[in-house]
């Protein structure tokens, strides 16, 4: 059990320390430039604009004015030279987007600081104090974690109905842990497996109790694994729809992706303006944060596949 | 470890005997019962629960707002003889079958791509995953917008450069309506596909091109003597999510088609949606979810061996 540890870290370190970083040239001299330019750019180039036309369309749509969005054939569809910001200004001003936006806002924290505080014990227990049936239980969470919620809806629907939460937040925040926990349990399983076991035990020999070990050894140490799976469950709690879609009723109650679903889409064959706007301001804050923390998401959705 | 954690108790100046309360806040199981409540109360009471009851309600003809009786498998024999019921079966598994072929295809192709020695490689790689960030319904809406029946920039550009005559009824027409929702989650699911594959990838000691091509292999060699059975265990497991998202998708299809046209993209999981809650009959949407469960199983069972695989490959015993 002790040389566990080290191990761990052992293979870590070669994990993490980037096998190219000495030979950053590698085999690629073998490759001829137009070689390069058909394997690789072309292919690549087409790829990465398929991946990201969908948000330059949805930008563009969300500042074009009324008359070319229906014109393609008087005004180039591909560009606009007189932006207008009507539908955003419809968007703030005349709906209740910003209501939405801070109903999305409120559950995706609440959902994750409780889904994370229960994680963070669940994990330090199931690796740390390995109590019996420990590694039955990391087996559970882990199956927990392959159960859509789209066979869920239909009972926590009657479940929620029943424990009176119907049409309130409170329906969303307790139901996204589960969701959420299985997924950072499994994470932070990984990251707390990493730390040594040497610094809890002299601790433990300096007297110190388990929930002071967590709290001021194993915490700090694990603060990128946090942060990861905090932002992988915000990022979760923001896009999930279908327990919000069949949990909620009231208009004003609703999160961004339902609300704009259900509310934005009429008749109006001017719609997509403010339609594409309401989906531009609802992705942006996730687009913004993923921005400065690219690489505790890419670890943390990595890593969970890996454990 | 507990006894331990007991020594400084007992030289402790006070001299006194360790009560049994002591002991007990060093028993690992006990700690253990208090450190997993929070999580096992979320996952039993809203998960373990719900799912016993969504059984159990399958078996009952619960309506909104009316308590069922138990009448045993008339919603599955109802189910039965359901036309519809069998279209969103052959729908799902078709989409899944589809979506996530392709998906392995373009997203191991993308992460080998990505995993070359270029310019601009980080930004590329934190562009690309781009798609998999934004909340699945709001892309949704850009492609309901971009496959828009008169509006759509795909049929103005192809009338443009002379290929059709006239708009393609995108999300109108049944079989382009499949190929839209198809493509739609093949563009969500390829990001995150190909970037755990690359992470797989950059784990390959790239000492093992060099020797393979040193005694003469191909590209196509090294790929599949190489690249390919080391990436088979991290395949395995991306695959089992890749399926299972793709199987027991909603908000997609929802925010496109909401299953039509003429249900031509009712998936079972859109279609337990409009009879239970749209409809009312929770009895029967439950079962509709709940035929969803072999499917899964058999999910998790290539999961399961996946994972043990790996574990043998690497000479793992214990974790």
């Amino acid at each position: 059990m002790t040389d566990l540890p080290a191990s761990k870290v052992d293979l870590k370190t070669i994990l993490a320390t980037p096998a190219r970083v000495d030979n950053s040239e590698g085999m690629s001299y073998l490759q001829s430039v137009p070689r390069r330019i058909v394997t690789l750019y072309i292919p690549l180039s087409i790829i990465v604009f398929i991946l990201l036309f969908p948000f330059y369309w949805m930008a563009l749509t969300s500042i074009k004015p009324d008359e070319q969005l229906i014109d393609l054939d008087t005004y180039s569809p591909f560009w606009t030279w007189n932006p207008t910001f009507k539908h955003f200004y419809k968007l703030l001003f005349e709906s209740h987007y910003p209501h939405w936006l801070w109903n999305t806002m409120y559950v995706a924290v609440c959902a994750t600081v409780l889904s994370i505080i229960a994680s963070v014990l669940a994990a330090y227990a199931i690796v740390r104090l390995r109590y019996k049936g420990a590694n039955l239980v990391g087996g559970l969470i882990f199956l927990a974690y392959l159960v859509p919620p789209s066979i869920l809806f239909i009972p926590l629907a009657t479940v929620v109905f029943q424990y009176g939460l119907f049409d309130s937040p409170m329906a969303l925040i307790l139901t996204y842990p589960t969701i959420l926990i299985p997924f950072s349990t499994w994470l932070l399983m990984g990251y707390f497996k990493t730390i040594p076991f040497e610094l809890e035990e002299c601790a433990l020999i300096d007297g110190a109790s388990r929930w002071q070990i967590l709290l001021k050894i194993v915490l700090p140490l694990a603060i990128p694994g946090l942060i990861s799976a905090f932002i992988f469950c915000f990022t979760l709690c923001w896009n999930e729809f279908i327990y919000a879609l069949t949990f909620l009723q009231s208009v004003s109650n609703k999160t961004v992706p339902v609300a704009i679903v259900n509310e934005f889409v009429d008749g109006d064959v001017y719609r997509w303006g403010s339609l594409m706007a309401g989906a531009l301001a609802g992705s942006l804050p996730l687009v913004i944060l993923y921005a400065f923390f690219v690489e505790h998401y890419v670890s943390a959705m990595t890593g969970a596949v890996k454990e | 470890m507990a006894d331990i954690a007991l020594a400084p108790e007992k030289a402790k100046p006070k001299l006194r005997e360790a009560t049994s309360w002591d002991q007990l806040k060093h028993n690992k199981n006990w700690l253990g019962i208090w450190f997993m409540l929070p999580a096992m109360a979320f996952l039993v009471l809203f998960l373990a629960y719900p799912l016993g009851l969504g059984i159990w309600l399958s078996f009952t003809d619960t309506k909104i707002g009316r308590v069922g009786q138990f009448i045993a498998f008339e919603n599955y024999e109802w189910l039965w003889d359901d036309g519809i019921f069998w279209l969103s079966i052959f729908n799902t598994l078709l989409y899944t079958f589809l979506a996530s072929a392709i998906k392995f295809a373009i997203g191991l192709y993308l992460a080998l791509l990505l995993n070359e020695n270029m310019p601009f490689k980080a930004m590329l790689r934190a562009m690309v995953l781009v798609p998999f960030i934004v909340p699945t319904v709001l892309s949704a809406l850009a492609f309901w917008w971009i496959f828009d029946s008169q509006f759509s920039i795909i049929s103005w550009s192809l009338r443009h450069l002379g290929l059709i005559s006239q708009n393609i009824n995108f999300l109108g027409d049944t079989t382009w309506a499949r190929v839209c929702v198809i493509f739609a989650n093949i563009w969500r699911g390829v990001p995150f596909v190909a970037i755990t594959l690359l992470a797989g990838l950059q784990t390959v000691s790239p000492s093992l091109y060099e020797a393979a091509t040193l005694d003469g292999a191909t590209r196509w060699q090294n790929f599949r003597y190489i690249t390919y059975p080391l990436l088979t265990p991290i395949i395995a497991v991306v695959m089992t999510f890749s399926v299972l998202f793709t199987f027991t998708d909603f908000q997609l299809i929802w925010a496109m088609t909401r299953g039509g046209p003429v249900n031509a993209t009712h998936l079972m999981a859109t279609l337990s949606y409009q009879r239970a809650i749209i409809a009312g009959q929770l009895g029967e949407g439950a079962a509709i979810s709940s035929a969803m469960i072999p499917f899964l199983l058999a999910a998790i069972m290539v999961s399961w061996f996946g994972l043990q695989r790996r574990k043998w490959q690497q000479g793992e015993s214990n974790d």
